[in-house]
């Protein structure tokens, strides 16, 4: 099963509240502003932005977690109004449950599904498989190392057979070594289970290692400044960061967006020197 | 030279402790050191409270040696006079603590989980927390005389703030990732709290509770000092009115195997309950 997902105006507003004043103003914050993008089935689509240019707010946006001020967002067509198992979240934290074992965290959403409990087992086990992790069935999240809590919650995701995989900087806490591994073993995973997958990540190396294209969002409010394809076929075939042609995108991923950190430095500059709004929600 | 007795003995235990096991197996070994690390300081500390008091260093009135501690104890359990004062003892530190967990275990998930709840009782409970729980003690008299119902109110009193600040916090500071993840997967509010939240509270819940039972303890004994005819505190002070030092004492080791008895129990629930964080055999 694998879904499109469209994303039409879609605007996000936070209000912050100033508490402790008499006059109960509050202004409101736009963490992103009519975002535009229409995401292929099977696609493996990456966002990536400098910090506050609400990468993570478009991803809840696309779970269902929270609500666009404005603008909808579509999967297979029909309009999201909240979360549910057609789309799979990972995140960077792992958010795995520490008093289940990995076998446990996988069933746990097979069970939101309401798949009857014998079936559970087998198909946990299928996906703990698929992400390598056979053996490791019984053991608890704090006997696994980080990468391989990863690799649970990316089994726990792909479980329940959703249509989209949504997934909000899952290789940020990992050293170098394992976060390699892992980018290999995401794209194998991709091709095997041919999942769409929206990927968000700081790292502009990985955004073009990974992305089929790659989205640069602006600093506050997010906007998507330019979507860069990349063309890069034989993607496994080898030390492909070492190409030419790799070296040239990812250049042009990093002239998009150093302009965008440069200016998100300079508004966290002129913040930090007191106008009124404060820090909140940055 | 009588004054190193006590230490050469220590030294002479020390030497057989290690030279014993080398005839045994290597676990055997190990496991005769854990435990004779374990217990040394306690042997040295019973020595010298032994002797101590037989070469004169302390009046033997007012501290007599162990051993006649210990005899005086199987006298007093043999003829059938220490046990009422244990029994009764024990009901009213059950009472009190039992009362604090049915009461404060429902209260503290509802003070954590509804924050209109929490700000409409937390001023009033802080005002009673630093209530202090002795000069209380009158009021429960007037209301409730000197018997049991005293004991178990004014040992309630003390025990019902860690347990209800154990479960508020524990409730109160769920991992916010889990709780995403579970909402991504559709849980709703009350899947959240049964699936989540409460199994995420309970370490704190029991620290509250292992905090809870030291206290239930010291109030137990105060509350049996001032207004009581049995029980073990009872045991104690009337002890020293009568000069029968040696039952004086044997109440006051009473009470301490009674408290690491408990605190053994609850340690016990809590590796049964959070076996998944604690490594047993390491």
């Amino acid at each position: 099963m694998s879904s499109t997902i469209t994303f039409e105006n879609v605007s996000k507003d936070f209000a912050i509240q100033k508490r402790y004043r008499a006059d109960g103003v509050s202004s409101v914050f736009t963490a992103l502003s009519d975002i535009n993008l229409s995401i292929k089935s099977r696609e493996f689509f990456v966002l990536v932005g400098p910090s506050g240019s609400g990468k993570s707010t478009l991803l809840d946006l696309a779970a269902g977690l929270s609500k666009p001020t404005s603008g909808r967002i579509l999967i297979d067509g029909k309009p999201v109004t909240g979360p549910a198992l057609d789309r799979g979240v990972v995140f960077q934290q792992y958010a795995l449950f520490p008093w289940k074992t990995a076998l446990g965290n996988v069933e746990f959403g097979l069970e939101a599904k309401g798949i009857p409990k014998k079936q559970r087992g087998p198909i946990a086990r299928d996906f703990l498989n698929l992400v390598g992790l056979s053996g490791f069935e019984d053991r608890h999240p704090h006997e696994l190392s980080g990468g391989m809590k990863q690799r649970v919650a990316i089994a726990r995701a792909l479980a329940y057979d959703p249509g989209v995989l949504l997934m909000d900087e899952p290789f940020a806490a990992l050293d170098a070594q394992t976060r390699e591994t892992l980018q290999d073993e995401l794209l194998r995973i991709w091709e095997v289970s041919g999942k769409t997958i929206v990927f968000i990540t700081h790292g502009i190396e990985e955004a073009v290692y990974l992305g089929q294209r790659v989205a640069v969002l602006t600093s506050r409010p997010g906007r998507v400044k330019a979507i860069v394809d990349i063309p890069l076929e034989a993607r496994r075939d080898g030390d492909i960061r070492s190409a030419p042609e790799f070296a040239e995108l990812r250049h042009r991923v990093w002239s998009l967006l150093h302009e965008e950190v440069q200016r998100a430095e300079r508004l966290e500059f002129e913040d930090s020197l007191g106008r009124p709004v404060g820090k909140a929600a940055g | 030279m009588s004054v190193n007795s006590p230490a050469a003995d220590a030294g002479t235990l020390n030497a057989s402790g290690v030279d014993l096991p080398s005839r045994l197996g290597p676990r055997l070994k190990s496991f005769a050191y854990a435990a004779f690390e374990r217990s040394a300081a306690i042997i040295i500390f019973l020595l010298l409270w032994e002797f101590a008091p037989r070469l004169g260093l302390i009046n033997r009135t007012f501290l007599p040696p162990f051993s006649e501690v210990v005899v005086a104890g199987y006298q007093f359990a043999a003829s059938g006079d220490l046990w009422p004062h244990v029994w009764v003892s024990v009901l009213r530190a059950l009472g009190g603590f039992g009362l604090g967990v049915v009461t404060a275990v429902p209260l503290g998930i509802l003070l954590g989980w509804y924050k209109g709840v929490d700000r409409f009782l937390n001023p009033l409970l802080q005002l009673l927390r630093q209530t202090n729980p002795v000069s209380l003690f009158p009021v429960f008299i007037l209301f409730f005389g000197i018997g049991y119902l005293t004991k178990v109110a004014i040992i309630y009193w003390v025990v019902v703030w860690p347990i209800l600040l154990g479960t508020i916090s524990g409730i109160r500071y769920v991992d916010p990732a889990l709780v995403k993840y579970a909402r991504s997967v559709g849980l709703n509010d009350r899947q959240l709290f049964v699936r989540v939240v409460i199994p995420s509270s309970i370490p704190s819940l029991i620290t509250g509770m292992r905090l809870a039972v030291t206290y239930s303890f010291l109030m137990l004994v105060v509350s049996e000092m001032v207004g009581a005819n049995s029980g073990l505190g009872y045991l104690v002070v009337n002890s020293q009115y009568l000069m029968s030092i040696h039952l004086l004492y044997v109440g006051v080791i009473i009470l301490a195997l009674l408290g690491i008895l408990a605190n053994y129990a609850l340690v016990r629930l809590e590796q049964w309950l959070t076996s998944w964080k604690v490594d047993v055999n390491a």
